[in-house]
């Protein structure tokens, strides 16, 4: 087995965890606003039900829910996941797979959004009020940004935690590169096991690298 | 006819009645010091005026109009109590100025969100904001800090972020400023600029509330002295009523305490 052959097909098996980032960022940093808006509200049934969303989701492993979305609509409703995706042919296991990573990041990263708007102090609002501002520009002209800066590091280990997690989408057979690079040790081939890690490491580095750079854009000021 | 009028206000947080009926009336241009021992309700008051809390009971009248009736309370939109408190502005003890945004944009800000809701601000918008660029560069030009235009709060000294928060409630043009203890939460050394900027504002039409306990300066600023105690004014008059010839019993001992301390 040659080094490029390996390199080309566990870069395949990747793209598949790409995919998975990418979809699961997309939909979880807009869901998780929700689920906020939803733990913070002045209704109680809706902040009650929306708390207990995310005590459930945060307090099971993700590989739990992985097997629960993959087996549970089977089973209970005999509803089948579609074989395709955005007009393409795709494993309908990506679909169950998608669905419990969106709803585990929401969940964590909507705690993220709260921390950060908990942490706005009252004044800024109540300077905001008595400038005459209506409650629109109070959040967005004051408040977002503030949010905003403390958020991004928290944020940004949520993120590189999501690349690592991507793998456990193998235990419900998305073949994502430790699946493929199982394929070999099974034939006996063991080392591209360990190679999968360089490919984390660049992709999480490469992550790393933005945040910091985000983080001192924002280090323009303090506070 | 006065500017200000407030009339038996009363206010409670739960069980414990924080404004027992507090009353008081003012004319354009005065300056009103307003002292009292912790826990007074003095910052209450402010916050009352300022539409942060609505009082339990009372009335608030500004110019003739009345903003606040407890006996006649119509549900107020988010927008009507918006509008009435554009009467007031309000310093806060602790400055509260918005950390991502430079002084001037500090002081614009609010004025330029304002703005936006003149019905000819499509049409001239470029100079409406240039109008108000300058206007903003002028008040922080008054408090003294025209060198610090472009610096963020952060970089500033708590005197000058005071003074900085002072531009700021005089840019939206209030008919009544108030200051909840504006120096309490500086250096000692740093008190005498912002109170020289506060001083310097009295005007014959800038009507001005100051919650202190600075009292060489409410001495010799107010017009008008109010001492409050528990949730009453205890005691009103000029300055030199209140400070050299106090009638009640709290006001005289406020002062001897005041004193050794
Ligand atoms: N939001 C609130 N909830 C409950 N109690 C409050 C609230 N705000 C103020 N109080 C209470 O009301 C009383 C008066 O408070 P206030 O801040 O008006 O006093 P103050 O005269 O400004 O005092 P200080 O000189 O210390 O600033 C205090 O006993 C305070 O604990
Ligand atoms: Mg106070």
């Amino acid at each position: 087995m040659s080094f490029q052959t390996v390199t080309r097909m566990l870069l395949g098996g990747f793209a598949e965890n790409g995919f998975i980032f990418i979809m699961t960022l997309l939909m979880a940093l807009p869901l998780g606003l929700v689920i906020t808006f939803g733990t913070m509200s002045s209704i109680r049934p809706v902040k009650w039900l929306t708390r207990t969303f995310v005590w459930i989701i945060r307090g099971t492993p993700l590989m739990l829910q992985l097997f629960v979305v993959m087996y549970v609509p089977g089973l209970l409703f005999d509803i089948q996941m579609p074989d395709h995706m955005l007009g393409v042919q795709v494993n309908p296991r990506m679909y169950s797979a998608l669905i419990a990573f969106v709803i585990n990041y929401a969940a964590y990263i909507s705690e993220i959004y709260r921390g950060g708007i908990e942490s706005i102090p009252k004044g800024q609002y109540e300077a905001g009020q008595v400038l005459g501002m209506t409650k629109g520009q109070i959040f967005f002209k004051v408040v977002l940004m503030q949010v905003v800066k403390r958020i991004i590091p928290p944020l940004g280990n949520e993120i590189i935690t999501l690349v690592k997690d991507t793998s456990l989408a193998r235990v419900i057979a998305v073949q994502e590169i430790l699946w493929i690079a199982e394929e070999f040790s099974a034939r006996g081939v063991i080392w591209p096991l360990f190679y999968t890690g360089v490919y984390f490491l660049v992709f999480c580095g490469v992550l790393t690298l933005l945040f910091g750079y985000i983080e001192k854009k924002l280090n323009y000021y303090r506070g | 006819m006065a500017i200000l009028e407030v009339r038996d206000l009363k206010k409670s947080f739960g069980d414990t009645q924080v404004l027992k009926g507090v009353g008081f009336a003012m004319e354009k241009g005065e300056v009103l010091a307003i002292i009292g021992s912790s826990g007074s309700g003095k910052t209450t008051l402010l916050r009352c005026l300022n539409f942060l809390e609505t009082p339990d009971c009372g009335i608030i009248t500004v110019n003739g109009e009345t903003l606040f009736d407890s006996d006649n309370r119509s549900p107020h939109s988010e927008g009507e109590i918006r509008k009435k408190r554009l009467h007031f502005g309000l310093v806060f003890q602790s400055f509260n100025l918005f950390p991502q945004y430079t002084v001037l944009k500090n002081v614009s800000l609010a004025v330029e969100l304002l703005a936006r809701e003149r019905s000819d601000y499509k049409q001239n918008k470029s100079e409406i904001l240039r109008e108000i660029d300058s206007s903003a560069r002028e008040i922080i030009g008054r408090v003294g800090l025209s060198e610090k235009m472009d610096a963020y709060p952060f970089q500033l000294s708590g005197g000058q972020q005071q003074r900085v928060a002072i531009a700021r409630a005089l840019a939206l043009k209030p008919e009544i400023l108030c200051f909840d203890e504006p120096t309490s939460a500086l250096d000692p050394e740093l008190t005498g600029e912002v109170l020289k900027v506060i001083r310097s504002l009295k005007s014959s039409d800038r009507t001005m509330i100051v919650v202190t306990h600075e009292m060489e300066f409410a001495r010799n600023v107010a017009d008008k002295v109010i001492f409050m105690a528990d949730g009453q004014v205890e005691e009103e008059g000029t300055a030199e009523e209140v400070f050299e010839r106090p009638r009640s019993q709290r006001t005289k001992a406020f002062f001897t305490n005041y004193k050794k301390s």
